[in-house]
């Protein structure tokens, strides 16, 4: 793959996130105002701020979950030669589903299990969207959940009933195999072990030696410490009268 | 990314008595993708896909098909007679209630080879063969190709009443609470096999529920409909997690936590 190094993947511009609660005599909830920031390839950027400043608030809304309430999110999207820039914000639905198989992955606090897919197949699927042939990804799969350690005696089986730690690993092993140039990850090591850990930092690593660009919520200070490039700290946003 | 889109839908109106039914609905679905229509009873869901499908003729708006032949097409200018091939071959429709959607007096065989039939095919050893095949695909025992649907388990029934559908390969499929009246651990498996269907043969469907955890599971896009209008439309997971219309937000607070 060809890529200019320190090419600039994100560009965040007065972005705000409001809450309005209507069935609670509409109470509105400022979470996110103003937020500016641009992230690059081989860049991981890691947001801090005490818990309720909206951290995974801001991960939602650059991933299309959350609405943006002002400021753009701007994309680039390497498949597109032309006119590689996305504005997320304003993007007709059919844009936001292409930008997702193809140029941004999120990795999830929780894994949402589907009934009766089996571990394996949760972790193909993302790269199965993107045309891989069902061998083929399965294979991909069995060669990060191998690295994660998730038990072979697993992989047949639909995580619905796994551990809260193995569940992870099948959470991050299905973020990672799409090969995405942008990455979100909402801790993905809270529920790990230390030598789990360790391998979740070998990945992201190699992830960054890609050239792939990963913005991230990590408490644990030393996986922080390990991949942090830069960090992006977030404060509280203010009420409004 | 497909630039056309399958269904194009424009102002579409069709009321019951002035009031009750559908307002001004709007969207385009584009090949593949699997839109949910969630309300509640009441809310000009039924209505709109009884238009949208033309089983009643909308008194305003639009409906807009990509035909094979023609391109995007308005199917208010469509012949009986080629609306009628449409809806048999292109299209499929999976009701609430199975024995709304099969012929329960003939044979499993026979409800899925029907379509089959209709289009010209009459090898009966091909027909059979074809039948078998999408017993198989729908988890049902051979065996139980003779036997009609009468002997077959609720869950099994709408099944069968997907495969009879599904044979032709349409590009469009109508579902009405296809779920609703099934046990809940039976409504998984069907629900997995729905999702594996339309990845596989990459069809369209629109889909009414009133279960927001199927529109979760299966639905690229949801439209939300209050009192025959559509009062929200987006990606799935946004509606569900970042709901931004009074009644929206009232819905998916209501879904208890399991």
């Amino acid at each position: 793959m060809m890529q200019t190094n320190n090419q600039k993947l994100i560009e965040v511009r007065g972005l705000g996130k409001m809450f309005t609660l209507h069935n609670q005599g509409g109470i509105r909830l400022p979470v996110l105002r103003a937020i500016d920031f641009d992230a690059s390839r081989g860049e991981c950027l890691v947001l801090s701020g005490r818990s309720g400043t909206g951290k995974s608030t801001l991960l939602r809304c650059l991933y299309g979950n959350y609405l943006a309430t002002e400021g753009t999110i701007r994309l680039r999207d390497t498949s597109e030669a032309s006119e590689p820039w996305v504005e997320l914000t304003n993007a007709p639905e059919q844009r936001v589903l292409k930008l997702r198989r193809d140029v941004i992955g999120y990795v999830s606090q929780f894994l949402r299990a589907i009934p009766r897919v089996s571990a394996l197949d949760v972790v193909a699927d993302p790269l199965q969207q993107r045309g891989a042939s069902h061998e083929e990804a399965r294979a991909r799969a069995a060669t990060l959940l191998e690295r994660l350690n998730l038990p072979r005696r697993l992989w047949d089986l639909p995580p619905a009933t796994f551990s809260g730690g193995e569940q992870q690993r099948v959470n991050i092993a299905r973020g990672l195999i799409g090969g995405h140039p942008i990455l979100l990850l909402d801790e993905p090591t809270a529920s790990l072990d230390a030598d789990n850990r360790a391998v979740v930092i070998e990945l992201i690593r190699e992830a960054l030696a890609e050239g792939r660009s990963l913005i991230g919520i990590f408490h644990d200070e030393a996986v922080r410490d390990a991949v942090a490039t830069r960090m992006l700290p977030l404060q509280p946003a203010t009420a409004l009268a | 990314m497909n630039a056309t889109p399958l269904l194009s839908v424009r102002n579409l109106t069709h009321t019951w008595d002035g009031v009750h039914g559908c307002h001004d609905v709007n969207f385009d679905l584009y090949p593949g993708e699997v839109l949910c229509v969630v309300g509640e009873s009441g809310s000009g869901k039924s209505t709109l896909l009884q238009a949208l499908s033309m089983q009643v003729k909308a008194q305003r708006g639009s409906v807009s098909y990509d035909m094979r032949e023609s391109g995007l097409t308005d199917l208010a200018g469509l012949s009986s007679a080629r609306m009628r091939l449409l809806a048999r071959t292109d299209w499929g429709f999976v009701r609430q209630h199975a024995r709304d959607g099969l012929r329960m007096q003939v044979s499993a065989g026979a409800n899925i080879a029907e379509r089959l039939m209709a289009v010209g095919n009459r090898h009966y050893g091909d027909l059979r063969e074809i039948a078998g095949a999408w017993l198989e695909k729908m988890e049902i025992d051979l065996a139980r190709l003779d036997d009609v649907p009468t002997t077959f388990s609720g869950g099994m029934q709408q099944r069968l009443q997907i495969a009879r559908n599904l044979v032709t390969h349409p590009r469009l499929v109508f579902m009405d609470e296809p779920t609703a009246s099934l046990d809940v651990s039976v409504q998984a498996r069907l629900l997995d096999l729905m999702r594996r269907l339309v990845t596989d043969l990459g069809l369209a469907a629109i889909l009414v529920t009133h279960d927001l955890a199927v529109a979760r599971l299966l639905a690229h896009r949801t439209l939300v409909m209050q009192g025959g209008r559509v009062v929200e439309q987006g990606l799935t997971d946004q509606i569900l997690d970042d709901p931004q219309h009074p009644y929206t937000q009232l819905l998916v607070s209501s879904i208890l936590q399991g």
